[in-house]
C-alpha cells in the first residue's frame, strides 16, 4: 500500500494551493502592465472608466485589506478563534511604520538605508523593506502579548475579550501624547508623513522612481501585491504543515486535541501570533499608502468589515477570503459612490449611496447566511458540512452504504 | 489502603501505570475513594462497574482532565499527576473515546498525523521555508500514519474525511490515530458500543494484535462482559467510587462481591444492573 501510494504522496488539492500565490502575483502583473502601459494608449471613454470605476488607489486599498484579511483567517478560519478586535494589529503595524519611517522623534537621528524626503532627514527613517519585518515581528508579540492571557477563554468570551483589545490598542495611541511628558503616538491628531517606500536597485529599470511617492499609484499596487502574495504563500504553507493541521484539529474538537498530544495554548497563541504578524504588514502598508496615521482610522468597525470578508468569502479558504475582501473593499470604496453618482443621475434622485453601505452589508450577510452560508468560494472541507449529509444521519435513515458500489 | 507513600516493590514486574490511593471529590460528592490501580507493562487490563461506578472519573484523572483530589499518578517510573492532558499524551498515554471523537473534516490521514503533532519539531518558520528537515519530517510522518491505517485494516480510506468513514472504520480510526502518539498505555473506552456479537469477536482479536505486535499496555473501560471476560488478563471493579475487586476473569466472575454490586443483594432494589 505504502509503495502503491507513493505516486499520490501530495494530492493534487494541495499542489493547486501551492501555485495560488504564483497565480494571484501573474495576474496582479497582468493588471500593473495595463494600468502602467496599456491604458494610457487607449480611447478617453475607457480611460474614464477604469479612472473612476477602478483607480488604482482603491485597488491599492483593495490589496491592503486582502492582506489582512488573509492573516484574520488565518486566527478565524483555520483556528477556528472568533478574534473582534483584529484591528488593533492593524493598528500596531501601522504604528510601528510611522514611528520607524517619519520625522517624528526628532529628537533622534537614526537612519538606516531610510527613504527621507528632503528636509526631514530628523528623526528616525528605516527602510520601508525592513519596516515591514519588523512591523511583523512587533505585532507577533503584541499577539502572543494580548493572546496569553485571552485564549485561556473560549468562544463568545474570546470573542468578547479581543473586542476589547481591539478597542484598548487604538485608545492607547490616541492618548498617548503625554506619557510622562513623552509624546509617544501625537494624539488624536497622528503622525505623518511618512517616508515614501524606496525601490532600491529597482529604480535603475528606466521609468520607476526612486521613491513612490503619492502618486506613483501603479508602482505602490504592485508593492502591495506582492505583500498580499507574502501572506497568502505564508496562508498556505502553514497550511497544510504540523501546525496548519494542529488547528483544523483544536477547531474541530479541543478536547480531542489536548488527548492527542497537541498543546492547546501553544497552538492558539501561534495561530494568534502568525495572523497578528500578517496584520502587522498590513498596518505598515497602510501607513504608507496613507502616509500617515491617526489613531480615528483603526476603528472597531474595521474589525468587523475584515471578519465580514472572511465569512463572506468562504472561512478557511483563501481564495475565497482574497475575493471577499477585494469585492467588499472596492464596493466600500467605489463601487457605491459610482453606483450612487450613476443611479442619482440616471434617476434624477439625491441619494447618499455610501452612507448606506452598513445597511448594505447586513443584507448581503443576512441574504448569505440564507442562501450560502459557506461563503463565496467555501473551503472545501466546509462545503461538506453544510451541503452533504453525515454517512452517518444517511445510515441512520436506511441507507445501506456499504452495498452500494463507490 | 495506607500504602500510599511505600516506595513500589522493587522485584515486582515492571508497571507502566500505577495510580496510588486516587480519591476525587466533586464538592461535597466523592466520586472516587482511595483507589489503587496498576497496569503491568504489555497487559491488557479492564476496569469494570455498574453505572455511576466512576470509571469514567477515574479514567479521566488518568488522562490529566481531572486533577485528583489525593493521590498520585505514574506513568512509567515518571510523576505525571496533575499535568495537562497533552503533556500526558506526549508522555505516553493514548486513548479513544466512548463517543467518537474524530476530526470530522480532516481525513484519515490527517487524523493520524495530528496524533504525531508531539513527535513532529517543525514550527512556522521550518513550514513556511519548506526546509528539507521539514519535508523529511512530513514525509516519514505520512508514511508511518499509513502504515497504522493499514495496521489497524482501512489504508485504503487513508484520503477520506472522517465524518464519510462508516462507524467501524471510524473506531478502527481512533485506534490508529491514538497509536500515532507511540504510547506506553492504550485507554480504550467502551470501545465495542454499537458493535455487534460479531465484530466484538473480531474486536477482542484486534485488541490482542494491538497489544502483540505494539508493544502496549491495554486498558479497557467496557459494558459488554463477554467482552471483557475473552480480552483481559485483569479486572478491576469499581462500585460506588470503591474499588471492590480485582483479579483475573475467573477470579471476578466468582466474586460475590461483584454479582452484588452488579445485580443487587438480594431483598434491595436499586440501581445499577446495565449489562
Amino acid at each position: 500500500m505504502a509503495t502503491a501510494t507513493t505516486g499520490r504522496e501530495a494530492p493534487t488539492l494541495q499542489r493547486r494551493l501551492r501555485s495560488l500565490p504564483v497565480l494571484f502575483t501573474a495576474l496582479a502583473l497582468l493588471v500593473f502592465v495595463f494600468y502602467q502601459f496599456i491604458l494610457g494608449g487607449l480611447v478617453q471613454p475607457i480611460q474614464d472608466f477604469f479612472d473612476s470605476w477602478l483607480p488604482l488607489s482603491s485597488l491599492n486599498q483593495c490589496l491592503i485589506w486582502a492582506t489582512l484579511a488573509v492573516g484574520l483567517n488565518i486566527v478565524v478560519g483555520y483556528a477556528g478563534l472568533l478574534d473582534l478586535g483584529y484591528v488593533a494589529f492593524w493598528a500596531i503595524g501601522g504604528y510601528v511604520a510611522a514611528w520607524l519611517m517619519s520625522s517624528f522623534f526628532s529628537q533622534w537621528s537614526v537612519n538606516i538605508f531610510g527613504s527621507a524626503p528632503p528636509g526631514l532627514e530628523a528623526g528616525i527613517h528605516i527602510n520601508f523593506w525592513l519596516v515591514l519585518p519588523i512591523g511583523a515581528a512587533v505585532c507577533a508579540l503584541a499577539g502572543v502579548i494580548i493572546g496569553a492571557p485571552t485564549l485561556r477563554l473560549k468562544s463568545d468570551y474570546l470573542a468578547l475579550v479581543t473586542l476589547g483589545f481591539g478597542e484598548i490598542i487604538p485608545e492607547i495611541f490616541r492618548n498617548g501624547e503625554d506619557v510622562n511628558g513623552f509624546n509617544l503616538t501625537n494624539g488624536v491628531k497622528g503622525i505623518d508623513p511618512i517616508d515614501p517606500i524606496p525601490m532600491g536597485p529597482f529604480h535603475l529599470f528606466p521609468g520607476v522612481p526612486a521613491n513612490l511617492g503619492p502618486f506613483d499609484n501603479t508602482y505602490k499596487f504592485l508593492v502591495y501585491a506582492l505583500l498580499t502574495a507574502v501572506a497568502i504563500f505564508i496562508s498556505l504553507r502553514i497550511r497544510v504543515g504540523r501546525l496548519g493541521r494542529a488547528w483544523l484539529a483544536i477547531r474541530e474538537d479541543e478536547l480531542a486535541a489536548s488527548m492527542m498530544g497537541v498543546p492547546l495554548m501553544k497552538t492558539k497563541l501561534a495561530a494568534y501570533a502568525v495572523g497578528a504578524a500578517i496584520g502587522g504588514l498590513g498596518g505598515v502598508a497602510y501607513a504608507t499608502l496613507t502616509s500617515g496615521v491617526i489613531p480615528d482610522s483603526f476603528q472597531f468597525a474595521n474589525s468587523i468589515i475584515l471578519l465580514a470578508m472572511v465569512v463572506l468569502g468562504g472561512m478557511g479558504n483563501v481564495w475565497g477570503v482574497l475575493l471577499g475582501a477585494l469585492v467588499l473593499e472596492w464596493v466600500n470604496s467605489t463601487g457605491l459612490q459610482q453606483f450612487g453618482a450613476s443611479f442619482n443621475s440616471g434617476f434624477g434622485t439625491d441619494i447618499n449611496f455610501p452612507s448606506y453601505n452598513f445597511l448594505i452589508f447586513g443584507v448581503l450577510l443576512i441574504v448569505m447566511m440564507l442562501f450560502r452560508r459557506e461563503g463565496l468560494l467555501p473551503e472545501a472541507r466546509t462545503r461538506q458540512v453544510l451541503q452533504e449529509p453525515e454517512r452517518g444521519e444517511l445510515e441512520a435513515v436506511g441507507a445501506d452504504l456499504e452495498g452500494t458500489p463507490v | 489502603m495506607t500504602a500510599t507513600s511505600t516506595a513500589p516493590d522493587a522485584a515486582a514486574p515492571p508497571l507502566s501505570m500505577r495510580a496510588d490511593a486516587i480519591t476525587i471529590k466533586f464538592g461535597g460528592l466523592t466520586a472516587v475513594r482511595n483507589v489503587n490501580f496498576t497496569i503491568p507493562d504489555q497487559a491488557i487490563v479492564s476496569l469494570i462497574g455498574p453505572n455511576g461506578a466512576g470509571k469514567t472519573t477515574f479514567f479521566n484523572v488518568l488522562t490529566g482532565l481531572y486533577r485528583p483530589t489525593t493521590g498520585r499518578v505514574h506513568l512509567g517510573e515518571r510523576d505525571v499527576t496533575g499535568l495537562p492532558p497533552h503533556r500526558i499524551a506526549d508522555l505516553g498515554l493514548a486513548r479513544t473515546f466512548q463517543n467518537i471523537r474524530l476530526f470530522n473534516l480532516m481525513t484519515a490521514e490527517e487524523n493520524v498525523l495530528v496524533a504525531m503533532h508531539s513527535h513532529m519539531k517543525s514550527g512556522v518558520f521550518r513550514t513556511v521555508l519548506k526546509t528539507p528537515a521539514q519535508r523529511r519530517e512530513e514525509r516519514v510522518g505520512r508514511e508511518f500514519a499509513r502504515e497504522l491505517l493499514e495496521f489497524v485494516g482501512i489504508g485504503k480510506t487513508w484520503d477520506e474525511y472522517a465524518r464519510n468513514l462508516s462507524y467501524g472504520d471510524q473506531r478502527r480510526l481512533e485506534v490508529a490515530r491514538a497509536l500515532a502518539l507511540r504510547p506506553k498505555v492504550l485507554l480504550l473506552d467502551e470501545p465495542t458500543a454499537g458493535m455487534n456479537p460479531q465484530e466484538s469477536a473480531r474486536f477482542v482479536d484486534f485488541v490482542h494484535r494491538v497489544r502483540d505486535e505494539q508493544k502496549i499496555s491495554i486498558l479497557l473501560i467496557e459494558h459488554d462482559m463477554s467482552v471483557v471476560m475473552r480480552v483481559s488478563e485483569r479486572i478491576t471493579v469499581l462500585d460506588r467510587g470503591e474499588k471492590i475487586a480485582e483479579g483475573g476473569p475467573s477470579d471476578i466472575r466468582n466474586d460475590q462481591r461483584v454479582v452484588e454490586a452488579y445485580l443487587g443483594k438480594t431483598g434491595t432494589e436499586g440501581y445499577g444492573s446495565d449489562t
